[in-house]
C-alpha cells in the first residue's frame, strides 16, 4: 500500500503542477508533495523493518534492505532540496533569469524526476529499471537548460546525447541478459527480467554472454554514474542548470544509477564465478578518482568544482563496491548516504553564494562568512565534511574503504590516498578564499531556507560519532545481500 | 521444414538490408534522405518482426512489430520531416572524415561487431541467430554516423537508428522482450524525439543555426 502510495504521490504531484504550477504558491506545493513521499517513504520503510523483504503487484515491484534506504534517501533529499528551491528560484525569478512558464516546467519536471527515480529503485523487473534511469534523463534534460543561455543549451545537449548513447549501451546489455536468462526461466509468463527470479537462478546463467552483458551494462549505467572517462557531461550539467537540479543530478541521480549497476553485478558476480565484473568496477572506480582529483585543480567555476567532486566520490564508491565483502559494501553504502547528504548541502549553500555574487566565477566571490554567515559556514563545514575531516561520517565511509583497500588491494592504496589529498588541496584552498576576506557581495531579495544545509551536515556529523544500531543493521543486511 | 527455411532466409534478407541501410545512412549527407532512409529501416525492421512472429508462433510480436510500423516507420519520420521543414534544413555537407574513410571504419566496426557477437549467437536457439551480429554492428555504425556528423538533425537519426539496431537485437536473439518493458521503451523513443525537437528550436533560437560546431564553448582549458 505504501509502495503504490510512494509511486503515486510524485506522479500526481508532476501532473497537478504541470497544470497550476505557474501560480504563485507552486513552489509550496513543490514542497507539500516532496514531503509526502519522504513520508510515505517513512511509512514504508517501517513496514520493511517490521515484516521484512516483500514483493507486490505480481512480482513487479519489490523492497528489500537495499533498496528501501536509498528510497528513504531519496525522498528525504528531494523534500529538502524542494525546500530549498523555493525561495532559490524566486530569487532566480527576482533576477530574470526565469519566468513563470518555466518555473510551471520546473515544478512539475522536478516531482516526475522524483516519480522516475522511485521508480527506478522499486521495479523488480530489469527492462523497467532501464525504462525509468531513461526517463529519468528525459525528466531533467529540459531542467539543464532552464535558462536558455548558449552554455546551457550545450550543456543540455551533451547530457541529452552522452547519456542517451550510453544508456543504449545499457539496454544492449539488458538484452543479453534477458537472452541468458530466458534460457533457464523461459519467455512465458515474462519473469525472466525480474531480478528475484535471477538472482535465484544466478548460478544457471550462461557467464560468457553475462559477461559481455556487464560490460554493455556497466558502460551504460556507469555513463550516468559519471565514471570517467565516460563523465563529460556531468560537470557541464551541473555548472549550467538551475542549482536545485544539481544537487538532485549528484545527491540522487549518480546513486540510483550506481544502484542499477550493483544489481546487475551481484547477478554477474553469481554466473561467472569470476572477479571479472569487480574488477572492472575497480578499475573504472580507481580512474575516476584518479582524474577527477587533478581536473578538480584547473576549475575556475565553483559548480564545476564540485561536479567534479561527485565524480570523485562515485569512484570511491564504485571501487568500494568493486572490492566487495561485508565491510566494503558497508562502507559503499554509508558513503552513498553522507556523499549524497553532503553534496546536496553543499550545493545549497553554493546556489545562495552564487546569487549574492552573481557569478559562478570562484575568483569573483569573496567574503562570504561577513556577507552571510549561515552561508559561509554551511560553505566552509560542508567542504571541510566532503573533504572527509573528521568527524563527519565521510572520514568514516573512506576510512573503511581505504583500510579494506589495504587488506585486499594494497596497489591501489596508494592512487586512493594521492587523489584524496590532490582534492583536499584543490578544493580547501579555493573555498578557504571564497569564503574569509573582505566582500563586495549583495544580500538577497527574499530569505534563504537554510535549514536543510545545517540538518544534513548535522545527520553527517552524526553518522560520524554514531550510527544508529537500526540503520548499522540495516547496511549490514543490504551488504550481505550485494555480497 | 520448408516454411522454416522460408522464414529464416526472409529474416536475413532483412537483416542484409539493414546493414545496407545503416551504410547508406553512413553517407547520405542530404538529411531528408536520412529520415527516408531511417523510415525504411523501421519498414525492414516491422517485417522482419512480424516474419520471426509468425515463423516462432510469438503472437506478442505482432505487437512489437505494429509498434514499430507506428512509430519509427508512421510517427517519428513524420515528426522529423516536420521539422526539418520548419527549421529548414537541407544539407549536412560538413563531416569530420570523408566518406571514404567512413566507410573502411564501418567495415572494421562490422568485422568487430561480427567477432564480438559470434560465441553469443552459437548459444541461440531462435531462427535468426545468426543476425545479433548485423544488429550489433547496426549499433556501431550507428554510433560512428553521431561521432562524424555535425548537424544536430543527424546526430539524432544516428541515435533512433542506433535504438532500431537494438530492437533487432532483442527480437533476433531473444523473441523480443517482455511486452511491459518494449511499450516502455518507445514510450522512452518517443518523448525523447519531442524532447529533441524541442531542443532544436532552442539551438536555432540561441545560434542561429543547428550546426554543433557553435556547442563546443564548454571545454576545460
Amino acid at each position: 500500500m505504501a509502495l503504490w502510495c510512494l509511486l503515486l504521490i510524485p506522479f500526481l504531484g508532476a501532473l497537478v503542477l504541470g497544470l497550476f504550477g505557474a501560480r504563485r504558491l507552486a513552489p509550496e506545493f513543490n514542497v507539500a508533495f516532496s514531503f509526502s513521499t519522504f513520508v510515505t517513504s517513512l511509512v514504508l520503510t517501517a513496514q520493511v523493518i517490521r515484516e521484512g523483504s516483500f514483493l507486490v503487484g505480481r512480482e513487479q515491484f519489490f523492497v528489500d534492505p537495499f533498496n528501501v534506504f536509498l528510497v528513504a534517501l531519496t525522498a528525504f533529499v528531494g523534500w529538502t532540496t524542494s525546500m530549498f528551491s523555493r525561495p532559490y528560484m524566486r530569487i532566480e525569478e527576482h533576477h530574470g533569469r526565469v519566468n513563470r512558464a518555466r518555473l510551471r516546467l520546473y515544478h512539475s519536471m522536478y516531482q516526475l524526476f522524483s516519480f522516475t527515480m522511485l521508480l527506478a529503485l522499486l521495479t523488480n523487473n530489469l527492462g523497467i529499471l532501464w525504462v525509468a534511469m531513461e526517463a529519468a534523463t528525459l525528466t531533467t534534460v529540459l531542467l539543464v537548460s532552464l535558462y536558455r543561455t548558449a552554455a546551457s543549451i550545450e550543456a543540455a545537449w551533451k547530457y541529452f546525447i552522452l547519456c542517451g548513447v550510453g544508456i543504449a549501451q545499457a539496454l544492449f546489455g539488458t538484452i543479453l541478459l534477458y537472452f541468458a536468462a530466458e534460457k533457464v526461466l523461459g519467455a512465458e509468463g515474462s519473469t525472466a527480467l525480474l531480478w528475484t527470479h535471477l538472482n535465484a537462478i544466478k548460478g544457471q546463467l550462461e557467464p560468457t554472454v553475462l559477461t559481455l552483458a556487464f560490460v554493455f551494462l556497466l558502460v551504460g549505467y556507469g555513463t550516468k554514474v559519471g565514471l570517467a572517462p565516460l563523465h563529460n557531461w556531468l560537470p557541464d550539467a551541473h555548472a549550467e542548470g538551475p542549482t536545485p537540479i544539481s544537487a538532485v543530478l549528484s545527491g540522487l541521480l549518480l546513486n540510483v544509477a550506481l544502484y542499477a549497476v550493483v544489481r546487475c553485478k551481484v547477478l554477474v558476480e553469481g554466473a561467472t564465478q569470476s572477479g571479472l565484473a569487480s574488477h572492472l568496477m575497480m578499475g573504472f572506480g580507481l580512474l575516476s578518482v584518479l582524474l577527477a582529483a587533478f581536473f578538480l585543480l584547473r576549475q575556475k567555476d565553483i559548480k564545476r568544482l564540485f561536479g567534479y567532486s561527485s565524480i570523485e566520490h562515485m569512484g570511491i564508491i564504485t571501487f568500494a563496491f568493486g572490492m566487495g565483502g561485508p565491510v566494503a559494501n558497508f562502507a559503499a553504502l554509508l558513503h552513498m548516504t553522507v556523499h549524497s547528504l553532503t553534496k546536496s548541502a553543499i550545493f545549497f549553500t553554493v546556489g545562495h553564494a552564487c546569487q549574492k555574487a552573481g557569478t559562478q566565477v570562484m575568483d569573483d566571490i569573496r567574503g562570504l562568512l561577513l556577507v552571510s554567515p549561515t552561508v559561509g559556514w554551511g560553505l566552509l563545514l560542508g567542504t571541510l565534511a566532503i573533504l572527509g575531516m573528521p568527524p563527519f561520517g565521510v572520514f568514516t565511509s573512506e576510512f573503511l574503504v581505504i583500510t579494506t583497500a589495504m587488506r585486499d588491494q594494497p596497489w591501489a592504496t596508494p592512487i586512493l590516498l594521492l587523489a584524496l589529498a590532490v582534492a583536499f588541496g584543490a578544493i580547501f584552498h579555493r573555498v578557504q578564499s571564497m569564503v574569509f576576506g573582505a566582500t563586495d557581495l549583495k544580500p538577497l531579495p527574499h530569505p534563504p531556507a537554510l535549514l536543510p544545509v545545517f540538518v544534513h551536515l548535522g545527520l553527517v556529523l552524526m553518522l560520524g560519532i554514531y550510527i544508529p544500531p537500526t540503520l548499522a543493521n540495516w547496511y549490514r543486511l543490504a551488504a550481505a545481500m550485494i555480497g | 521444414m520448408l516454411k522454416l527455411s522460408l522464414a529464416s532466409q526472409l529474416i536475413h534478407f532483412g537483416a542484409a538490408l539493414l546493414l545496407l541501410t545503416a551504410f547508406a545512412m553512413l553517407t547520405q549527407r542530404r538529411v531528408l534522405s536520412l529520415v527516408n532512409l531511417f523510415a525504411w529501416q523501421g519498414l525492414i525492421l516491422s517485417v522482419s518482426t512480424a516474419v520471426v512472429a509468425y515463423s516462432s508462433v510469438q503472437h506478442h510480436l505482432y505487437v512489437s512489430a505494429a509498434l514499430s510500423l507506428l512509430l519509427k516507420v508512421i510517427l517519428l519520420p513524420l515528426i522529423l520531416r516536420r521539422l526539418l521543414k520548419r527549421l529548414n534544413v537541407r544539407w549536412d555537407n560538413e563531416t569530420l572524415l570523408s566518406v571514404p574513410t567512413t566507410m573502411l571504419v564501418g567495415i572494421v566496426l562490422v568485422v568487430f561487431a561480427f567477432s564480438l557477437a559470434q560465441p553469443i549467437a552459437e548459444l541461440s536457439t531462435s531462427i535468426a541467430r545468426s543476425t545479433l551480429g548485423i544488429a550489433l554492428a547496426v549499433v556501431m555504425l550507428s554510433f560512428l554516423m553521431m561521432i562524424t556528423r555535425r548537424k544536430a538533425v543527424s546526430q539524432v537519426i544516428g541515435f533512433l537508428a542506433m535504438e532500431n539496431g537494438l530492437f533487432f537485437a532483442a527480437t533476433s536473439a531473444t523473441y523480443g522482450m517482455p511486452m511491459v518493458v518494449e511499450l516502455g521503451v518507445a514510450l522512452d523513443v518517443l518523448v525523447g524525439t519531442l524532447i529533441l525537437g524541442v531542443f532544436f528550436f532552442q539551438i536555432r533560437e540561441q545560434f542561429d543555426s543547428l550546426d554543433l560546431q557553435h556547442l563546443e564553448q564548454l571545454k576545460e582549458d
